[in-house]
């Protein structure tokens, strides 16, 4: 069939909301860039794991160690959800490994930032997974079936994580002014990288248009971004804290917080590979990679092991 | 990287019953070595929560599927027997229990 006709029958479907699914016919850029942001997503949960491993052996009671050994778990399992998705769109998981591995791939950029103290668990639970699924919320609506099916079981499972974060958040603010100040400090830390999280802003972010066509995205970086303040804000000062925006005020006109301007340099700059902990995450995944090589080769060598057996 | 470890553990589709007397439905894909490592592995990834009570794993490569391109022609066959759903028949006013 002439492309233009398959092309102009994929927009009808896709206008009419019903999924696209693997075996479809589909353009060779929607897969493509499917194939990309599925695959950098899934790298987000799986390096997503870094930050907060950090602080699993000094976790201060066995209830939060508890917690948050089953929220890296999630983490993980969300990882595969994901990659599982990359595959049914013809992507290899090995290649999408070796991507993340050798530094090609991206990932959030949020994950290259430190978690220094105990604050900070409760701050990435409360604003990046809060701003996550922002972003995840939309994609259960995502014009592709396998993506969309993985995104409503991540955001089933992300709510825990988003509200175990802030109940971090709110016992450090009702605590000792030690804790208070912690939680502050978390709090003026992470703010502005959660809101990098969105990416860059909808003039300046040109891949965007074909996404929201093709229905992958449905709503804009800004609209999201916007969306987030408004929820958060709230939440900050129902625990007395103070978002380190010095021109953050309520517009009554837009029903919206106006907010101050995005330090975009400092997003560059970290997607590049220059912020705090990039080389750091990614000689922990090769690590950890190579230190996994033998189970890998054990299993394998094992499965052929008891086929040799059951043949004969 | 060798070659040889640049071959991925097979991939096997996941089917999960989420309670006694439903049926299994797919959730999802896994590698594994072999198929006792990837329903431990399903078990991992997709029943943390107590999704399920069973789970069936089935090697990728297995399943034949009917393709998108002549949907239309093969489930046509279907479409003009409308006498195949009980709304198709008229039943007096009053009798009850059909």
């Amino acid at each position: 069939m002439d492309e233009n006709i398959l092309l102009e029958n994929f927009q009808k479907k896709v206008d009419a909301e019903i999924k696209v699914e693997p075996k479809d016919w589909m353009p060779e850029k929607y897969r493509k860039t499917l194939i990309r942001q599925i695959s950098q997503h899934a790298h987000s949960e799986v390096v997503g794991m870094l930050p907060e491993a950090n602080w699993l052996t000094r976790a201060p009671s066995l209830r939060r160690k508890m917690i948050l050994l089953a929220k890296i778990q999630d983490e993980a399992g969300h990882g595969l959800y994901l990659y599982s998705s990359a595959e049914t769109l013809g992507a290899d998981r090995q290649d999408l490994i070796e991507e993340l591995l050798s530094g090609k791939a991206k990932y959030s950029s949020i994950f290259n930032y430190p978690t220094l103290t105990w604050a900070d668990i409760g701050a990435v639970g409360w604003l990046v997974d809060g701003a996550a699924i922002m972003n995840q919320v939309m994609l259960t609506r995502t014009s592709y079936g396998p993506y969309a099916r993985a995104m409503v079981r991540i955001c089933k499972e992300e709510s825990f994580h988003q509200r175990q974060g802030f109940e971090i958040v709110a016992n450090l603010a009702n605590g000792t002014p030690e804790q208070k100040e912690m939680a502050q400090d978390a709090l003026n830390r992470w703010w502005w990288p959660s809101l990098m999280m969105f990416g860059p802003t909808d003039d300046n972010s040109p891949n965007s248009a074909l996404s929201m066509k093709w229905k992958i995205k449905r709503k804009s970086n800004d609209e999201l971004r916007q969306d987030f303040i408004d929820r958060t804000v709230q939440q900050a000062e129902a625990i007395g804290l103070t978002v380190p925006d010095k021109d953050l005020k309520w517009n009554e006109e837009k029903g919206h917080y106006d907010f101050g301007t995005i330090n975009w340099d400092e997003f560059f700059e970290v997607i590049k590979g220059n912020g705090p902990c990039n080389q750091e995450r990614l000689s922990a995944r090769q690590e950890a990679y190579n230190k996994g090589s033998w189970v890998r080769e054990a299993a394998k060598a094992y499965a052929a092991k008891k086929q040799v057996s059951k043949a004969a | 990287m060798s070659q040889n470890e640049k071959t991925n553990w097979p991939l096997w589709e996941v089917f999960i019953q989420s309670k006694p007397g439903l049926s299994h439905k797919h959730v999802g894909s896994i590698h594994a070595a072999d198929a006792q490592s990837a329903i431990e592995n399903a078990r991992d990834v997709y029943t943390r929560r107590s999704e399920g009570t069973s789970i069936w794993v089935v090697p990728a490569n297995a399943i034949s599927a009917s393709s998108p391109d002549d949907e239309g022609e093969f489930f046509e066959p279907a479409n003009d027997k409308v006498y195949r759903h009980p709304t198709f028949y008229n039943i007096p006013k009053g009798v009850k229990y059909l």
